[in-house]
């Protein structure tokens, strides 16, 4: 499969502080890429790195088989990019400064493509307000329809949803599964939303303190981390005593009044609750807390522990 | 590199900050050229004191020249602040402003977006001098109408009419080498730091600075004034001398011109090598 991004060995430090130390990662052509980790470990270096805003101290970055530093020019027309926040020249309206942005990616930058373009993440009854006055979330679009001018091969968006309401949350994702999945576009999403992330990417690498912790697909990560369940039953004593005597004793948490907590293997939550109910116990819900975030916070936590 | 100087000039002509400085070129030359109208006369009589008991003067000595080089030494002292005003901001806003890293992340070279943003100051430096030329010389001719030239520069210079006018256009082209000094200098500040009001404050501290170093007339001063650059933004008025001094003409040039390659060059190794953090 063809490696749109490959990053092998990066490492960026800054006297003593090493934002960035030997990150390898690979992002294949129509992944929708994860870009994980906590606030301050290391992600938006990374980036600037990727759009050679910042120069590493050491490794190197090819995007689609060129190495930045020397093909800079040719790589970038076939990306599309937002870094931390979206920001505009206020003083001009959203249609000039996406004029202006798409001449120098040598866009097609003819009224009828702006406008369709600013169509597509809902401005284009706000393309002649001066952006000056647009809410963050308007900036925000604005920012991905500058992505998008020059149709990009790669789209790489640094926490694009920070500071959305729930339906710019969700707007965002519905356009970033429409790109990947209608218009064949390459998604690399830098984001400290687990729930973000499980929902739209496929791979994902999860970093923190400028380090790798781990590489792999949402679906293998999710299936091979614990989840921690809560259980509602009818019998919560009969309930309780099943689990103690069966195998899955040691993942019991808590017991409240008619639920169990338990922390268990996604592949074990079937086999639990066929053992409540072969037992006589009537179950009424089984609800795994958000997987991905436990097991982030966990890794996280190890590593700063 | 035209579309791009063409974008950059788009967005200083889209500023507002931009027409204060035409503003107050044209303000200041509009009440120069009315007090001129009132009292120009009394000013007339001023830089002829004397001279009428020594000397028949015949002619029109009070005209468009006149005012026009009166204004021309009243406003140029003060074009450097409109300069930087508007030069100062040309890197150092896009950092503020956040678009540094939407405007460098385009298939399109640092040095070529670091030096069209240069050509675009340059030209806005233009645009003001010529702004300086509309309302001074060519409003005063258009009030005052043409006449001889009295200078009152090492001594008092009489020039015929049909003697004047190359040596304006010779001392505006002139100012606008010395403009376009003040405008790299301005420009290498704000490659430097992330909001505008450093390099315009800097780059004034420096003339400033240098202006007096250049005035103290003493010893070791005296040995540092020829590499200030500010010691040769002025000499514009050797082309209003009886004899022109071609030579130091040159030289100044060629000095202030060297200011430029080395602001500029700086400017643009700065940018290129720079990791944009902002």
């Amino acid at each position: 499969m063809e490696k749109v991004i490959e990053i092998t060995g990066l490492t960026k430090k800054y006297r003593q502080l090493t934002a960035v130390n030997n990150l390898t990662l690979n992002v294949y052509k129509g992944d929708v890429f994860g870009f994980l980790g906590p606030n301050g470990a290391g992600k938006s270096t990374t980036i600037r790195m990727l759009l050679s805003l910042i120069k590493p101290t050491s490794g190197s970055v090819k995007l689609f088989g060129s190495e930045l530093q020397t093909h800079r020019e040719a790589v970038l027309r076939r990306v599309g990019a937002i870094v931390e926040k979206p920001d505009f020249y206020g003083y001009l309206t959203a249609y000039a400064n996406l004029e202006i942005f798409g001449k120098l990616a040598g866009a097609d930058v003819s009224r009828k493509h702006i406008l369709e373009t600013l169509e597509l993440v809902g401005l284009d009854k706000r393309y002649n307000s001066k952006v000056k006055t647009f809410s963050h979330g308007m900036k925000q679009r604005l920012g991905i329809a500058q992505t998008l001018l020059h149709d990009p091969e790669l789209i790489i968006l640094d926490e694009p949803t920070t500071g959305l309401d729930p339906q710019g949350m969700k707007d965002v994702r519905d356009l970033i599964l429409y790109l990947s999945k209608e218009r064949n576009k390459t998604v690399f999403l830098s984001s400290h939303i687990l729930h973000e992330v499980e929902l739209i990417a496929n791979r994902m690498i999860i970093i923190n303190k400028g380090s790798t912790i781990i590489e792999g697909s949402v679906s293998e990560l999710l299936n091979a981390s614990k989840v921690r369940v809560t259980i509602e039953v009818n019998d919560i004593e009969t309930a309780s005593a099943i689990i103690k005597k069966s195998e899955f004793a040691a993942s019991l948490e808590a017991i409240t009044q008619n639920c169990l907590q338990l922390f268990l293997e996604r592949s074990a939550i079937a086999q639990v609750n066929k053992l409540l109910v072969t037992g006589g116990v009537q179950v009424f819900s089984l609800i795994p807390a958000n997987s991905l975030e436990e097991y982030f916070l966990k890794l996280t936590e190890g590593v700063a522990a | 590199m035209i579309s791009l100087v063409y974008l950059e000039l788009y967005k200083i002509f889209k500023k507002w900050r931009t027409y204060i400085s035409f503003a107050a070129v044209i303000g200041f030359g509009l009440i120069l050229q009315i007090v001129m109208v009132y009292e120009g006369d009394h000013y007339l009589e001023m830089i002829t004191n004397g001279l009428e008991n020594m000397f028949v003067l015949s002619g029109n000595f009070f005209n468009g020249y006149m005012v026009a080089y009166m204004i021309l030494g009243a406003l140029i002292v003060h074009v450097p602040f409109l300069v930087t005003l508007v030069t100062g901001d040309m890197f150092a806003g896009e950092a503020t402003g956040g678009t540094y890293r939407l405007l460098l992340i385009r298939p399109v070279s640092r040095l070529k977006i670091s030096t069209a943003k240069f050509i675009a100051g340059f030209i806005y430096t233009c645009a003001i001098i010529i702004a300086l030329i509309a309302i001074s010389l060519g409003l005063g001719l258009i009030l005052f109408g043409r006449g001889e030239l009295l200078i009152p520069y090492q001594g008092i210079t009489v020039f015929a009419k049909n003697d004047i006018l190359w040596r304006f256009a010779c001392s505006y082209g002139y100012a606008i080498i010395a403009m376009m000094t003040v405008a790299s200098l301005s420009m290498l500040f704000s490659t430097m730091v992330e909001n505008s009001i450093g390099p315009i404050a800097g780059t004034m501290a420096v003339i400033i600075v240098f202006i007096i170093l250049s005035s103290i007339d003493i010893g070791v001063l005296r040995s540092i004034r020829p590499y200030l650059f500010t010691t040769y933004t002025m000499k514009y008025q050797l082309f209003f001398a009886n004899e022109i001094d071609f030579t130091e003409i040159w030289k100044s040039i060629a000095i202030l011109v060297t200011h430029i390659t080395v602001f500029t060059g700086s400017a643009l190794f700065i940018i290129v090598k720079k990791d944009i953090l902002s």
